[in-house]
Parts: C-alpha cells; structure tokens; sequence
C-alpha cells in the first residue's frame, strides 16, 4: 500500500506565527484606541470633578470659564455649569436636523424612486461633493456669506438677528448632513422590497402614495436610524460652529440669537496658553466626555435599528 | 365598468399630489447642489485675484556711501525704499501723508530689496528701476475691491492713495503677475506675503505620518478579522468598536492626542508627527471598514483553490486574496486620508494652530496644517486675508478632487476585476 | 354594467379564439411587448370571459406573466418594457393616452406570487385600498368594507379577534388570503392572480383554490398557474402560452382532454416544460 505522509514536515511557522501575532495586535487597537478615549477623557475630567462638582457641571446654568490673573480675585473660580453649552448645541443641531431631514429624505426618495439611470449618476456623486467638502470651508462660507445674509433678510423684515445666530450655523451645518442623510435614506429605501411597492400600485394607488404610505412606512427604522446617525455628526461637529456661532454662552431657544456649543468651548478651552493644572483647561475634558457620551449613545442605537432593519429584509 | 379616463375631482387632487411630491424631491436637490454651486462659486470669485500680485516699480538710487561692503546687512534698506517714494512724489510733504506714501509698498520690500544687493552688489553705486510687491491696500485697489463709493474716512485707502496709484499705473510702473509667493511662502502678518507652503508642508508630512502609521495598521487589521478571525464575542467587540470609532466626533481624538501623545508621551507639541498620529487615529476605521470590503469582494473560489494545492491559511491570504483586494484597500485609504487632509478640529487641539512662517522640513519642526491655515486666515480682519483664504481653500479643494480622482480611478480598475 | 351596450362600442372584429358562452369582458388584439429590443410576447389575440376564471399556463418564461401584468398596464413601471396592439376592457382601450392608470388599476387589482402584505395590521392592510381611493366616508363603513372584504377572502374568521395584529405576523396562506381582501376592498371588476398558491402548502392552495370559485360570481379571474392541475381545478377557459405565443386557447376540459395543437398536448403530458 503506499503511503501518503500527511503529518506536518515543514515543522513550525515561525514568521506565520509572527505575521498571525502582528495582525492580532493590530485588531486590537482599535480596542486600545477607544480604552484610550475612555481612560484618558475620564482621567482629566476626574481632576476637573475634585475643583467643580459633577453637579455644578451637569446642571449649572451659567458657563463662564474665566482663569483668574491672581488667585485671591473675586469670581477666580469660574463657573462651570454646561447647560447652556448644551442647549446651545441642541440647538443648532436642531437647526440642522430640521434642514437636512427634509432636503436629505426628499433627494433620497427622487434618487431611488424617480430619478432616471442618468440623472441618478450625475447627482449622487455630486451630493457626495458636498460631503467630501472640508468643515472649514462651510464654517468659511457660513461666517463669510451667510451669517451675514440672515442677519440683512433679519434687519430688513425687522428682527433683530445677531451676527453669529446659531440659524447661520445650523442651516450651513444642515447642507453639510445632507448628503449623509440621504445616502443612508437611500440604501435603507433600495432595500424595502418591491413587491410591496407592486401591491400597493396594483390596488392604484400612485406612485408618491405609495412611497408615503408604505415605501416610507417600511422603511422608517432605517431611516430613524439614519437620522439618529446624522445627528450625533451634528452634536460633535466642530468647524463649522467655532467659525460661524459665537463664545456667548446664552440661554435661549431664540435661533437667531448667538449660542455656543460644547465643541466650540472646547476649542476655546485648549487653543492659546494653557495652564494644565487649571479647572479651565481640565473642563475641555469634561465636556469631551460628554460630547463623547452623548454621540456614543447616538451611535450605538442608529447602529442598533440600522442592523435590525437591514436583517428584516434579506 | 367605469369610464377609465374619466378624472374625478378626488382624482385629479391625488395626481397634483403626486406632481407636487416630485418636485419636493426635485427641489431638494436643487437647493443642495445650489448652495454646493454657490459656496464653491463664491470661494473662487473671492479667491481668484490671490493667484495674482500686483507690483509696483520704483526708481532706486543705492548711493555707495551708504554701503559697507563687508555687512551688506547693515544699511538701512528700508529708507531707501522710503526715499524711493518721496523722490517719485516729490510734492508730498506733511508726516501724515508721507506714512501714507510708504504704505504703498509692502514693508517686505526692504528685505527685497537687501537679497538683491547681496545677490547682485553691482548695483551698487547705481539708480536702477526695481519691482516691489505692492501693499495690501494697493494690491486691493487694483483688483477692485475697494469700494470707493463709500465716504473716504471709513475706508482705509484714501483718495490721495488712489491718485498716488494711478499715476504710478499712468508710469506704466504697475503690474499684475502671478503670485508665485503665495505657493513658495509661508505664512505672514502681511496678507500680500503670505503663502501656503508652510501650511501645505504641514499637511504633507502628518498626512505622510498618517498613511505610513494607518495603512498597514489597517490592512493587517482588517485581514485578520475577514480572513483569520473566528466569529466570536472578541471579534464582535473588536467589530463594534471600529463601527463606534468611526462616527466618534473628531475633536475627541484630538483631546486623546492632547492627554496622551502630548501629556504623557511627551511628543512636542504643534509637530506632524502628533498631527499624522491623531489622523491616523480617525482614519484607521475608515480604512479598516473599506478593506475588510474589499476582501469580501474577493471571491471565496480563489482561497478555497489556494487551500485546495496545500497552501498554508496565511499563504492563501497573503499570496493570493490580499494582493486582489490591494486596490480595493488602496482606495479606502485614499479615501480615508483625504478626509483626515480636510480635518482641521483636532489638529487644533495639538497645537498646529501656530503661526508658522518656516517651512517645516522634518515631522517634528512645528508646523500648521492647510486647514487650518485657513481657519487662522479666516480670522484675520485684513481684506486680502479673505482673499488668501478663499485661494488656500481652492488649493485645498483642488487636491481632495485630486485624491477622490486617483480614489475613483483604482476602484473603476478594481471593479472591472471580478 | 350593461356589457351589450359596451359590447356594441367594441370594434366587435371576429375573436380567433372561440369566445366561450359568454361576452367578453377583456379582449386583446395583436399584442407584442418588448423589453428593450427583444420581443417578449407575439401578436396575443385573447378574448377574457366575464365571471369566469381564465388561467395562463405554460413553461417558464413564456410571456404568461408578461401578459397577465399588461392588463392592468403593471409593466409601465419597468422603464425598458413596450406594449404595442390593443387590451380593451369592456370595450375601452386601456393603452389609449388618455387612460389614467391609477382608476385602471383600482378597477383591475392584482394578487402577487409571494405573500406581500403591507407591514402594517391586518385591518389597515385592507382599508389601504379604499383609503387611498376615497372610497368610503365614514369610519363605520370603513370597517363594515373591511369586515366584508375579509369575510368574502374567507379570512374574517381566523382573524376577527387581531385585527390589529400585524399582517405579516399570519402564515402563508392568510397573508395570501389577506392580499386577496386587500384586492377586493377596492371592489375591483377583474383580479389579475400570478401564481397566486406557489409559495405556499397544498392546504393552504387547496383553501385559496375554494375562495377563487367562489369569487368567480363576482369578479373576472385571470389566474397564471405553474400546474396543470390547478388550471383543471378552477378555471373555465384556459390559455396555453408557449416561447412568446399563444398557441391555444378555449375550454378547459377541452384544452386538457383534445388539445389541438402538437406542442399543447406535450406539454401537458408533460414532455416540455
């Protein structure tokens, strides 16, 4: 009989097992990197929390960070209560929402449902131009151009509009989602099968009664999902508010006042001479660690519906 | 059997519904890529006129008492220049306007003017007609952008200025050219100097460090988990915080790059080499994702034949599915890195938001970075800054198109593959 | 419906296929459809019998289903697909210009092969219909249209007690059932069904089988069938399609025990298909 030998004689791998053990590790940093987040957010806004108490922070109503010239200064400690940092960041990404969701779920539902071949390859990669485009630059234009157009429309029907409104940096910011909306709309809408579209249209209805009533009903988790996902890309966008809202930290739901947002403070927090060990500084942690939180969470349940949505229909 | 043609007013309701629905859809894409078009348009109308310069010629006279042969450094080039001036405008007598006289010319020109008698010492002892970078205010007035309509003293360019320019365009002692500085300079105070080299320099060296650190991270990250990893809770963890990674906001990693690199590490603060290792932070997930994609694309049959003539897992992966899921990879990095070129938010936390008028050679030489030459330019007050702005953002525009063309061309290739 | 009077509009040219007992309610005339630049179906002369059940049999591919989705004009949806010659439905072209797709289709309404009820309750995947056509004015008769539509699809019983339990929640052969309740809320005249039992088990097609004689009374039935069997079971006419054709058409009992064509009787004694 022969004899067909099948026990390894190339003996151990060694450069395999080192290239299996190089990329183990590269995975896991992915893993580190998010640790770090973690670690080193929660580690200084731990040092901020000894000066400041968590609830000074969470439900103090007035945000002045001043840094005292001379310790014995009256008002030396600031104050460092985060809620209108956060209703300002409410705001404008309220602001932005209510732009993008409309303009991004229409495009999305032209492209997928009305839109010829042609006109669909023209324009999607045109809309994915407007996402490709840098922050800096809408946050330029937004400053530049449009601020000051509210503000003229404003004076002119006779509203008083300031200069940096948060409606300039929440509308600018909802031309910047819109694509993300409706690219994520779209994909969510191709996937709704058609055979629910042909019932619907085999018992008469038209076309946009159809998409209203059961393309979009279908769809609806997805397109939850989508929005949550767009928001949390508005609550920690940074430019286009450092360069167009204000520093003022009002507590108003007046959107063509001037807000600030917790990504603007944490750039005026940071940039320019620091002291490390100050409450000032260590804030800008703390308010990473929300922004952190308040975006991980959004993201986690859009990841949630958008994987459960998806599963429905394959 | 009802009349089928027969429109009732109910129908004739849902039909105008379903036009106006259409043209929702319509509009709405109108309105984006009309804000897309308007943004873009306005940013090239503002910053066009920053690719030219204009110049100004002046009659030199470099009297050779005034030199010292062995320190050419030492004379005092700028009242020369100053003299230059008063000689053309011979008429010009109060203080105040002589200060107005000397603002037609950039204060750079005393140094222009020193390079080129150290370069050339010939001139010396000589009157020769020499070029100038024009000021500002002129470079402004020339390129229309002052608006002479309004009431003299809330503008910065007087009448006399005007006059003053005229005559000198009158000379034929003005010119326009292309303003070569603006691409081989670095940063100034002077908006008619300043150039985006530095900055560009910045860009390139992180986005250098960024790529060397994040590619290969990347790829070996995303071979593993499709090619080696057993489904399992760990991949499951690994899976979820590279999707979480991804939408994290962007100033986050900037302030792990603030604690961490800076902080504890030590690494020096406004360097690329933090600048390149932040990016490479945001970048990996969109490299991780968009590999694991492309070896997914390779189709199973090419490992299962690998594996079928003896190859080892590791040598089906690495000989014969990575090398076909290379362009693949390739393009999500390129996708991934001109996305971290546009970033500007964490880079600020780092410090790279300095003002930096060397050019940096090496990754640890402080630098800025082009958007953020842009964000520290759209600050200043000056008019011409608003140009430079709007000039380095086409800069910057210009090689994300670039990036997303070389992106879009390997996919094409790619996709024609399988 | 005076279909005499209706009858007397109609060009009233000699059907080629003998009309059985009754008028017809659907004739077609000459119909080729294309998709893009192939020819899907050839010249299809066919005259639809009211109150009787017409079944389409034949292999796949061979234009039934194209056919059954040209009367109520469903292939307009796909960009690429071109119907040329005449469909009249009681006596009305329904591929003249001025024809509004959306009252056809109220008046011709579809079944699907898979199950495609609407993810939402039962009762609003039938009100959907008279909804959207603003058939009913009240909520009351809402419900009463409902109630009837699923009692007449042989459903009301099972799902009385949940009518607001999601549609997608019953099994095959309801959903299929409720897609049948769906159709006739709209109070259709015809009901197009393709392949309306494939995707499900013999009991629940025997069930569907049952409720299509009954609906017989009361509406035109255009059924595309995979099985001979079936065919023999319910319908009265029954055309063969064939590569594009129609190659026979007449009587059921006739079509299966003396076809006339060659390629009719190989197919159903099952040498091709």
């Amino acid at each position: 009989m022969q004899h067909i030998n099948i026990t390894n004689t190339r003996g151990p791998r060694p450069l395999e097992q080192a290239l299996k053990i190089t990329m183990v590790a590269c995975s896991v940093i992915a893993i580190i990197i998010t640790i770090g987040i973690v670690l080193s957010l929660a580690f200084e806004a731990y040092r901020f929390f000894q000066l400041v108490s968590l609830q000074d922070f969470l439900f103090g109503t007035k945000w002045s960070p001043q840094t005292a010239i001379r310790s014995d200064q009256v008002g030396a400690e600031g104050s460092f209560g985060a809620i209108p940092l956060i209703t300002g960041t409410l705001l404008i990404s309220a602001i932005a929402m209510a732009t993008a969701t409309p303009l991004g779920l229409a495009s999305a539902i032209y492209l997928a449902e009305y839109a010829s071949p042609t006109t669909r390859n023209v324009v999607k990669p045109l809309l994915e131009i407007l996402a490709g485009i840098p922050t800096v630059v809408y946050g330029f234009f937004a400053a530049l151009t449009v601020a000051p157009m509210i503000r003229w429309t404003g004076t002119e029907i006779g509203l008083e509009v300031a200069s940096e409104s948060a409606l300039a940096a929440g509308l600018v910011m909802g031309i910047m989602i819109v694509p993300l909306i409706s690219s994520l709309s779209d994909d969510v809408i191709n996937a709704v099968p058609q055979s629910l579209r042909d019932a619907s249209l085999g018992l008469g209805a038209t076309k946009s009664e159809t998409i209203r009533r059961v393309v979009l009903l279908s769809a609806f988790p997805g397109i939850a999902g989508s929005l949550l996902l767009a928001t949390s890309r508005a609550i920690g966008e940074t430019m286009i508010v450092v360069m167009a809202a204000g520093m003022a930290a009002n507590l108003t739901a007046n959107p063509l006042q001037a807000v600030t947002t917790i990504t603007v403070q944490i750039v005026a927090l940071l940039t320019g001479d620091q002291e490390f060990e100050s409450a000032k500084t260590l804030s800008a942690f703390a308010l990473g660690l929300l922004l952190f939180t308040i975006t991980l969470v959004l993201n986690v349940v859009a990841q949630k519906i958008v994987n459960h949505f998806s599963e429905q229909y394959d | 059997m009802t009349d089928f043609t027969v429109k009732t007013p109910a129908l004739k309701r849902r039909h105008a519904a379903e036009k106006r629905f259409q043209w929702y859809g319509l509009g709405s894409i109108i309105i984006a890529l009309g804000f897309l078009l308007l943004m873009v348009g306005s940013i090239t109308i503002k910053g066009i006129g920053a690719f030219t310069q204009t110049r100004v010629a002046l009659e030199i006279e470099l009297p050779s008492n005034e030199f010292n042969l062995n320190d050419l450094k030492a004379t005092n080039y700028g009242a020369i220049v100053k003299k230059a001036l008063r000689n053309a405008f011979p008429d010009v007598t109060k203080r105040r306007d002589k200060r107005k006289l000397y603002g037609l010319v950039s204060p750079y020109a005393s140094f222009e003017l020193q390079k080129m008698v150290i370069e050339d010492p010939a001139l010396i002892g000589k009157t020769t007609k020499i070029w100038f970078v024009a000021s500002d205010d002129v470079d402004m007035y020339i390129k229309g952008n002052v608006d002479t309509s309004i009431d003299e003293k809330s503008r910065k360019f007087s009448d006399k200025q005007i006059a003053w320019v005229e005559e000198i365009q009158k000379k034929g002692d003005l010119e326009k050219v292309f303003n070569s500085g603006f691409f081989t300079g670095g940063d100034s105070r002077e908006p008619e100097l300043a150039g985006i080299l530095s900055a560009f320099m910045g860009s390139a060296l992180s986005l250098s460090v960024c790529f060397l650190l994040s590619f290969p991270i990347g790829i070996f990250a995303a071979i593993y988990l499709e090619e080696f990893a057993k489904k399992n809770r760990w991949s499951a963890l690994i899976e979820i915080n590279i999707n979480n990674l991804a939408a994290v906001p962007s100033i986050v990693f900037g302030l792990l790059g603030l604690a961490v690199f800076l902080n504890v590490f030590g690494l020096p603060r406004s360097s690329p080499l933090v600048g390149g290792m932040v990016l490479s932070l945001m970048t990996l997930p969109t490299i991780i994702i968009a590999s694991r994609a492309s070896l997914r694309a390779v189709p199973p049959s090419i490992r299962e034949a690998a594996l079928g003539i003896g190859a080892s897992q590791v040598q089906a992966a690495f000989h014969h599915v990575v090398p076909l899921a290379l362009p693949g990879m390739l393009t999500g990095a390129i996708v991934g890195m001109a996305r971290a070129l546009g970033d500007t938010a964490p880079l600020l936390m780092i410090g790279m938001v300095a003002f930096i008028v060397d050019i940096p050679t090496g990754v640890l030489d402080k630098a800025t970075a082009l958007p953020v030459q842009i964000f520290l330019w759209a600050d200043s007050p000056e008019r011409g800054f608003m140009e430079k702005t709007s000039a380095a953002i086409l800069v910057l525009l210009v090689f994300l198109v670039l990036m997303n063309l070389v992106a879009i061309i390997l996919r094409r290739k790619f996709e024609q593959r399988f | 419906m005076n279909m005499a009077a209706e009858e007397k509009k109609s060009d009233g040219a000699v059907p080629t296929v003998p009309a059985i007992e009754t008028e017809p309610l659907i004739t077609a005339r000459n119909v080729d459809v294309f998709y893009a630049d192939k020819q899907a179906l050839n010249g299809i002369t066919l005259d639809i019998p009211a109150n009787k059940v017409t079944s389409l049999i034949g292999p796949s591919g061979c234009g039934k289903t194209t056919f059954l989705r040209c009367i109520n004009r469903m292939n307009d949806l796909i960009d690429i697909c071109r119907v040329e010659g005449e469909i009249k439905i009681g006596g009305q072209d329904i591929y003249d210009p001025k024809v509004d797709v959306v009252s056809l289709r109220a008046q011709v309404g579809m079944v699907f092969q898979k199950p495609n009820p609407f993810p939402k309750s039962i009762f609003e995947n039938v009100a959907y219909g008279p909804r959207i056509h603003h058939l009913v004015k009240s909520k009351g008769e809402l419900k009463d249209v409902v109630e009837r539509s699923l009692s007449k699809a042989g459903l009301l019983e099972e799902v009385h007690d949940r009518l607001d339990d999601p549609g997608t929640g019953l099994s095959g052969g309801q959903q299929q059932r409720l897609c049948i309740a769906r159709a006739i809320a709209v109070e259709p005249k015809v009901i197009l069904m393709d392949e309306p039992c494939s995707a499900l088990d013999p009991i629940a097609t025997a069930r569907i089988e049952e409720l299509i004689d009954e609906l017989r009374e009361n509406y035109t039935i255009v059924i595309v069938t995979h099985s001979m069997q079936q065919a023999a079971r319910v319908s009265q006419q029954t055309a063969f399609f064939h590569m594009g054709n129609l190659v026979e058409a007449g009587k059921t009992e006739q079509i299966f025990t003396t076809p006339q064509d060659p390629r009719t009787e190989s197919y159903i004694t099952g040498r091709i298909g």
